[in-house]
């Protein structure tokens, strides 16, 4: 009885650890000890054949001078910034569709379309779509008489047209979370408010919003993600360009390692480094949160 | 119901808003209907640079075809299944597993595992870059399609792990100790009660690891150079530059590319949908 009863106490300490040993060790090697790796390459010179040159934090120190450093950055906070919009435009599309017409369930769906395609087919889409000479923009420009322009040559303009072009696709992610949310509504307080005379802003305000918190969170959170990943659109549209004027930390960092005058591992872990450190805010704003609600259960 | 259901609403109300649905559907998808429309162009409407008029002629067989015979876009999309489905089948093994083991037994430390997981999968790319890279060429799988997909299953293995924790969380406790007090082993409490009860979260989680996986473009790029094991979507990219101005074939190698991932989402759009919101919280 005592034998057996140890060998279930066992069997059911032993039974995690053999449950998650193949995930956290092929999570470890891939994905966690690559960070702190990179952390130390960034404290070195190489060009990710021959050896490794101890520089301290000289990466860092030219990173401080570096006016293409400083672009990025600008241009990853612009990205941040009006990325959110995708939050409120998702929102808006979520309550238009929120309906039960015959075929909602398909436009649903086709509204979806754009986050189910490859960032790079939307890339390719939206170049063509502004492209100077024959791109839709320009014919309808052209109908105001206005325009030529070529949004993604001009440096002033390049940064906001590739943002519009990633905006497509995370309004519909942020859409298809706010649909799911609505339906998770209580339909009792929508009837206890329209009897107290709530409707629509009111309604909105203080009776659904507060109730679609949680999809709320998590559409802020994927958006941030977003666009501090912002590589494949930057890379497809302009690679970098005009004059490196749309580049971003994840695009510049790219750049820097496999550059054509000769691969700057350090150099790009160190500008990598500081876009972890950046995103390690969210995480762990993310963390806590999730720690508390864990702990509240 | 919010808003206001249109039912409930005057006449002339339900037929604005069955009127401006369809419009503005169309305005949403408006560049997909476009490529659509040019990959099936010919190239004399290409160089008159008619790409918003309606087509001179339909040459749906002639550029489809052409991008198939003409451009290894066939052998990239094949390196894209051989990269996409091995990843889907190894992360949800994986994930089935750790997922399992960190909603049902208590232990130190579980929660630290499971914040490691969770933080690890937000963290940017580019901070795995430059180590994944080099560790790929060390074990000789660098350009072949098992380096992507390795990476690929254990990167994916975080968010699958929260999600398949969340939901088995969910489920009723009271099945496994009821297991237990008949002495059930832990292994077959896993394989024969846990394991079809998730389900829905498994075809879930299949259908959006398919759909991040192949739409996979920065880790194609890194970890890949060549016909021989680039999956579409870096493809896509260089075909671009060697057809200068055809957007026609660019069109259609475009939609080509596209139509895995919007196949599967249609046949299996239940699950997808459902699966997006559990996935960061429950």
């Amino acid at each position: 009885m005592s034998a057996s009863r140890a060998s279930r106490f066992n069997q059911r300490s032993l039974a995690p650890v053999l449950f998650l040993a193949p995930a956290v060790l092929f999570f470890m090697f891939y994905v966690i000890f690559p960070i702190f790796q990179s952390i130390q390459i960034s404290l070195y010179d190489w060009d990710g054949l021959g050896a490794k040159t101890y520089v301290g934090i000289d990466n860092y120190v030219e990173l401080m001078d570096d006016e293409a450093f400083y672009t990025s950055l600008k241009n990853n906070v612009i990205w941040l910034v009006l990325y959110m919009l995708a939050i409120p435009a998702g929102l808006f599309i979520a309550l238009f569709l929120n309906q039960t017409v015959f075929g909602m369930r398909l436009y649903k769906s086709l509204f979806f379309f754009p986050f189910v395609i490859s960032q790079v087919v939307v890339g390719l889409v939206f170049t063509w779509f502004y492209d100077p000479s024959y791109g839709l923009l320009n014919v309808i420009l052209g109908w105001f008489s206005l325009g030529p322009v070529a949004i993604l040559g001009d440096e002033t303009w390049v940064t906001y047209g590739i943002i519009f072009a990633g905006l497509w696709p995370q309004t519909a992610y942020c859409m298809i979370l706010y649909i799911t949310g609505l339906n998770a509504v209580d339909p009792e307080q929508i009837e206890a408010g329209r009897l107290d005379n709530a409707k629509g802003w009111n309604m909105l305000r203080y009776i659904i919003l507060p109730q679609l918190k949680p999809a709320t969170f998590i559409a802020i959170v994927v958006t941030v993600i977003g666009a501090l990943r912002s590589f494949d659109l930057v890379s497809i549209m302009t690679a970098g360009g005009p004059w490196g004027s749309s580049r971003v930390l994840a695009y510049y960092m790219y750049e820097k390692a496999f550059s054509e005058y000769g691969f700057r591992m350090g150099y790009g872990a160190a500008i990598a480094v500081v876009l972890f450190l950046i995103m390690m805010i969210y995480i762990t704003v993310f963390l806590v949160k999730m720690y508390r609600d864990e702990k509240g259960h | 119901m919010f808003p206001t259901p249109i039912e409930r609403r005057s006449a002339a109300v339900q037929r604005l808003y069955k009127t401006a649905l369809p419009f503005a559907m169309v305005l949403w998808l408006l560049p997909l209907i476009a490529v659509a429309l040019t990959s099936v162009r010919s190239a004399g409407d290409i160089t008159a640079g008619n790409y918003w008029g309606w087509p001179t002629s339909f040459n749906l067989v002639e550029n489809y075809s052409d991008i198939f015979t003409n451009t290894p876009l066939g052998s990239y999309m094949w390196n894209s299944v051989r990269v996409t489905v091995p990843t889907v089948i190894g992360t949800l093994a994986l994930s089935c597993m750790s997922g399992f083991a960190l909603a049902v037994y208590k232990f130190k430390g579980n929660m630290l595992v499971f914040f490691m997981f969770v933080a690890g999968n937000f963290v940017p790319f580019q901070i795995l870059m430059v180590p994944v890279r080099d560790l790929t060429l060390q074990m000789g799988i660098y350009n072949t399609v098992t380096g992507l997909a390795l990476f690929h299953i254990a990167f994916q293995t975080g968010f699958c792990t929260l999600f398949m924790r969340n939901f088995i969380r969910a489920l009723p406790v009271e099945l496994i100790e009821a297991a237990r007090v008949e002495g059930v082993k832990e292994w077959r409490i896993f394989w024969f009660i846990i394991l079809p009860l998730m389900r829905p979260a498994i075809a879930a989680l299949a259908v959006l690891v398919f759909t991040f996986i192949w739409n996979d473009y920065f880790w194609a790029t890194v970890l890949t150079q060549g016909a021989e094991s680039q999956p579409v979507t870096a493809g896509l990219y260089s075909l671009n530059g060697q057809w200068v101005a055809a957007w026609h074939l660019v069109s259609a190698g475009s939609i080509v590319a596209a139509l895995p991932p919007v196949a599967i989402f249609f046949l299996l759009q239940k699950h997808f949908i459902a699966g997006l919101p559990l996935g960061a919280v429950k």
